[in-house]
């Protein structure tokens, strides 16, 4: 069971990033991405991190992808952009993203089997992922909090029409 | 159960996948979409390793990690907005001010 739902929320996962690849529209290149980040948030639960699931679906899938469409409907480009004409940009970079992934790949060879299964005792209860947010990261956190009022703040600063003298 | 190299693996894949979807796509939006799904490979393999060692940490992380996306998407997509309001366009060779 956990196999078969590793391996479809894997392909769901890997054919929505290709779908955002591969398509022209932005409009559908953000849902297919708002398609691979809700599997993500399925192979987080996958992984005992049910408390990050639930974040990943509401902030990444939800709050940030909503910006993103925000800003697609703002800019509306009427067709989409057509790819690059000159084919040696798209060769090139197919090459050195298999140059990475080799790189990568061969990285991490030795390690993979060491790493264990999944299943056996759970380790990511919110309740324990609450408290550690609260002793061993306050720190973090709060600062985090700072983080994104400058953010908010910064982005509204940025957009706002400039007022006529 | 499943192995966790597994995870690690999907990871990498949708690291390069990232990479690729930015070098190939012309306009600023999709490029910075391209950029959250290299943060979510990321994700992935911190909770994939927080799980094979037994740990919270990793969790950790990644949730600082969502937060700190979360003000960066904020961020730049303002910043693309101001450009398409100077530019009228958000196609990447477009963004041509610092060519010699």
């Amino acid at each position: 069971m956990g196999v078969f739902l590793f391996f479809l929320l894997a392909t769901l996962c890997v054919g929505g990033v290709l779908g955002l690849i591969l398509s022209r529209n932005q409009a559908h290149s953000a849902l297919f991405l708002v398609l691979a980040l809700a599997c993500l948030g399925g192979l987080f639960g996958l992984l005992d991190a049910a408390f990050i699931a639930a974040v990943q679906i509401i902030i990444y899938a939800g709050a940030i992808m909503v910006l993103f469409i925000f800003v697609i409907m703002m800019v509306n480009l009427e067709q989409g952009i057509a790819p690059d004409k000159k084919k040696w940009t798209i060769g090139l970079s197919a090459g050195l993203a298999i140059f990475l992934l080799i790189e990568l790949a061969l990285a991490v060879r030795g390690t993979l089997g060491a790493l264990g299964r999944t299943g056996g005792e759970s380790i990511g209860s919110p309740t324990e992922l609450g408290r550690l947010l609260f002793t061993d990261y306050l720190y973090p956190f709060e600062i985090t909090s700072v983080l994104i009022i400058a953010a908010l703040v910064g982005a509204i600063v940025l957009v706002k029409k400039k007022e006529k003298e | 159960m499943i192995p966790v190299g597994w995870f690690i693996g999907l990871s990498i894949l949708l690291f390069v996948l990232g990479v690729i979807a930015f070098f190939i796509k012309r306009d600023l939006i999709t490029m910075f979409m391209a950029i959250e799904v290299m943060l979510n490979a990321a994700n992935l393999a911190f909770i994939a390793l927080a799980k094979a060692a037994g740990s919270l940490a990793g969790q950790v992380i990644v949730f600082f990690v969502i937060t700190v996306a979360a003000a960066e998407a904020a961020v730049g997509l303002a910043i693309i907005l101001l450009v398409f309001r100077q530019k009228k366009s958000i196609k990447a060779e477009d963004m041509r001010l610092m060519k010699g």
